[in-house]
């Protein structure tokens, strides 16, 4: 019964954006020419009170003006790239952006949501030409499922942890997290989030596996688990460094930057899809993530890079 | 079907925490509604406004608030460390509390609506039967909105199990504990596992149409008895 859907790298047989008509600016051309040009106001029904009439074409009149905007704004197709990208990477992307819009002169369309949503939604034809994971799983099983380019494969950060927490001077290190002085300690969900794994990397080469268990709590990804700490609800927890430095320096709280060899950096890969890889704008910005201002931007937001 | 013992242990915790807050409810709710049907206050709208709030506000801005408010730096959050209860975000109390806020206005607005419609001439009648105040609300007015009753605690009790955004800002995931239905669909969903969240979310949508479709033949029954 479940057949269809057990394995989720199948694409449907129709993608979403066909559904929607993503694709195909044309079918709005002709539905807008068909609204414009078939029903002119004497086609009304011809009713008896004046008013009644006049006032209904406007609303009429006023109703064609909002569908057609609505179709029209889609039209305007220019050079967009469509970009999906995890949500771990939204501020230094942003920075990206501006940096890419200004510098070459297209526009970018980015959608900040978890990897694993925006892998689902590449699988099902969505309309992304780049696709920025938080890990390196979801671009290779993109790639296996043929709905990306397997050269454009590239490491565009490196992710790593701090222990963090929201409370100024608490000496942090592993010793803290032996000791009884915090009920919560916050990660992100292992299952679905790569920072998660990382976490769960950092205790069991600690050790500390079983004795943090009742005190641990998830949170769906990493930003969420960075504000169960900023609220205090959560005393400390690993949270992505990038998200507790700025420029090099603490934000706030206190922190720990948790050494390497307790756990694999999250290596943060990217790819084109298979829309993207023809797509000039696309690859330019493919190009500028990895050159040396958009590696300078990325290191200023607390990311490793690859070599 | 295929159920993982998460899965059961999400369905359990589920109920758990709608059984709970719909007995909670119909005890707070009652007085609530009695008042707003009583009173003469200037304050009436602005209850009313209070408790139909969370019909209007995404569960996500509760949920927002409430991770503040039950913080170690908030108000509720700063009560409970003095009651000695500690922080209530990530324990199943913490959910109660915010399940009340968030169903509330499902059942007081039933049992609002039912009393309402009693009308003043019943009580009248019982009154110059030397019926006390008590008396005539214990016999009278119980009874007679006993289906408003039914419908509120139906849906308070559905409206629960349905709970996703609130659980997920202040639940944290805890299996047995705060992990529910929705917030295991979500997982399922997002680690690409399409099966189990298809078994989970098959089974919610049979359990709200049962649960409506006898809410409305309850409905249907009643209409008759009365006429």
């Amino acid at each position: 019964m479940w057949n269809t859907f057990q394995n989720p790298y199948a694409p449907l047989q129709t993608p979403l954006s066909e559904i929607y008509g993503l694709s195909h600016p044309n079918h709005y051309i002709t539905l807008a020419r068909y609204m414009l040009t078939a029903h002119k106001a004497n086609d009304l029904p011809n009713l008896d009170s004046s008013w009644y009439s006049g006032f209904a074409r406007r609303i009429y009149g006023l109703l064609l003006l909002m569908l057609t905007s609505l179709f029209t704004k889609t039209l305007v197709y220019g050079d967009t790239v469509y970009v999906g990208a995890a949500s771990n990477f939204i501020i230094p992307m942003k920075h990206l952006a501006r940096e890419f819009e200004r510098s070459s002169g297209h526009n970018l369309k980015i959608s900040y949501a978890s990897s694993g949503k925006l892998f689902a939604q590449i699988s099902h034809g969505a309309p992304f030409h780049l696709f920025l994971s938080a890990d390196h799983h979801k671009p290779l099983a993109l790639i296996e499922a043929d709905l990306a380019d397997p050269v454009s494969l590239k490491t565009y950060a490196l992710g790593t942890l701090v222990l963090w927490s929201s409370e100024d001077d608490i000496q942090l290190d592993y010793t803290y997290l032996i000791s009884d002085n915090y009920r919560r300690l916050a990660i992100a969900n292992p299952k679905l989030a790569p920072y998660g794994m990382a976490a769960t990397e950092v205790l069991k080469t600690l050790n500390l596996h079983h004795q943090t268990k009742p005190r641990l709590i998830t949170g769906e990804n990493i930003a969420q688990t960075y504000q169960f700490v900023a609220s205090g609800n959560a005393r400390i927890g690993f949270v992505a460094r990038s998200q507790a430095y700025a420029e090099g320096r603490l934000i706030a709280g206190s922190a720990w930057v948790v050494p390497k060899s307790y756990y694999h950096p999250i290596r943060q890969d990217m790819v084109l899809t298979r829309r993207g890889s023809g797509f000039g704008p696309a690859i330019e910005l493919h190009r500028f993530i990895q050159s040396e201002t958009g590696r300078a931007i990325i290191r200023s937001y607390g990311y490793d890079l690859a070599k | 079907m295929m159920l993982s013992d998460a899965d059961i242990g999400a369905i359990w915790l589920s109920l758990k925490l709608a059984s709970v807050v719909t007995l909670l409810l119909l005890f707070i709710g009652t007085p609530i509604a009695w008042w707003l049907v009583n009173t003469r206050s200037r304050w009436k709208a602005v209850v009313s406004a209070v408790v139909a709030l969370p019909l209007i506000l995404p569960p996500t801005v509760l949920g927002f608030y409430l991770l503040i408010a039950m913080g170690p730096q908030g108000p509720v959050g700063k009560l409970t460390q003095s009651l000695g209860i500690g922080l209530l975000p990530f324990t199943f109390p913490g959910l109660v509390v915010a399940s009340l806020l968030y169903s509330l206005p499902f059942v007081v607005q039933p049992i609002q609506n039912a009393m309402q419609a009693i009308g003043a001439r019943p009580l009248e009648v019982a009154a110059t039967l030397r019926a006390s105040p008590l008396d005539r609300f214990f016999s009278v007015v119980l009874p007679l909105a006993k289906p408003g009753f039914v419908t509120a605690a139906i849906l308070g009790f559905a409206h629960t199990i349905g709970e996703f955004g609130i659980v997920l800002m202040i639940g944290g995931n805890i299996p047995d504990e705060t992990r529910m239905v929705s917030v295991q669909i979500y997982d399922h969903v997002e680690a690409l596992q399409y099966a189990q969240a298809h078994a989970l979310s098959g089974l919610m949508v049979v359990f709200a149409f049962v649960v409506l479709l006898g809410l409305y033949l309850s409905q249907k029954q009643q209409a008759s008895i009365v006429r």
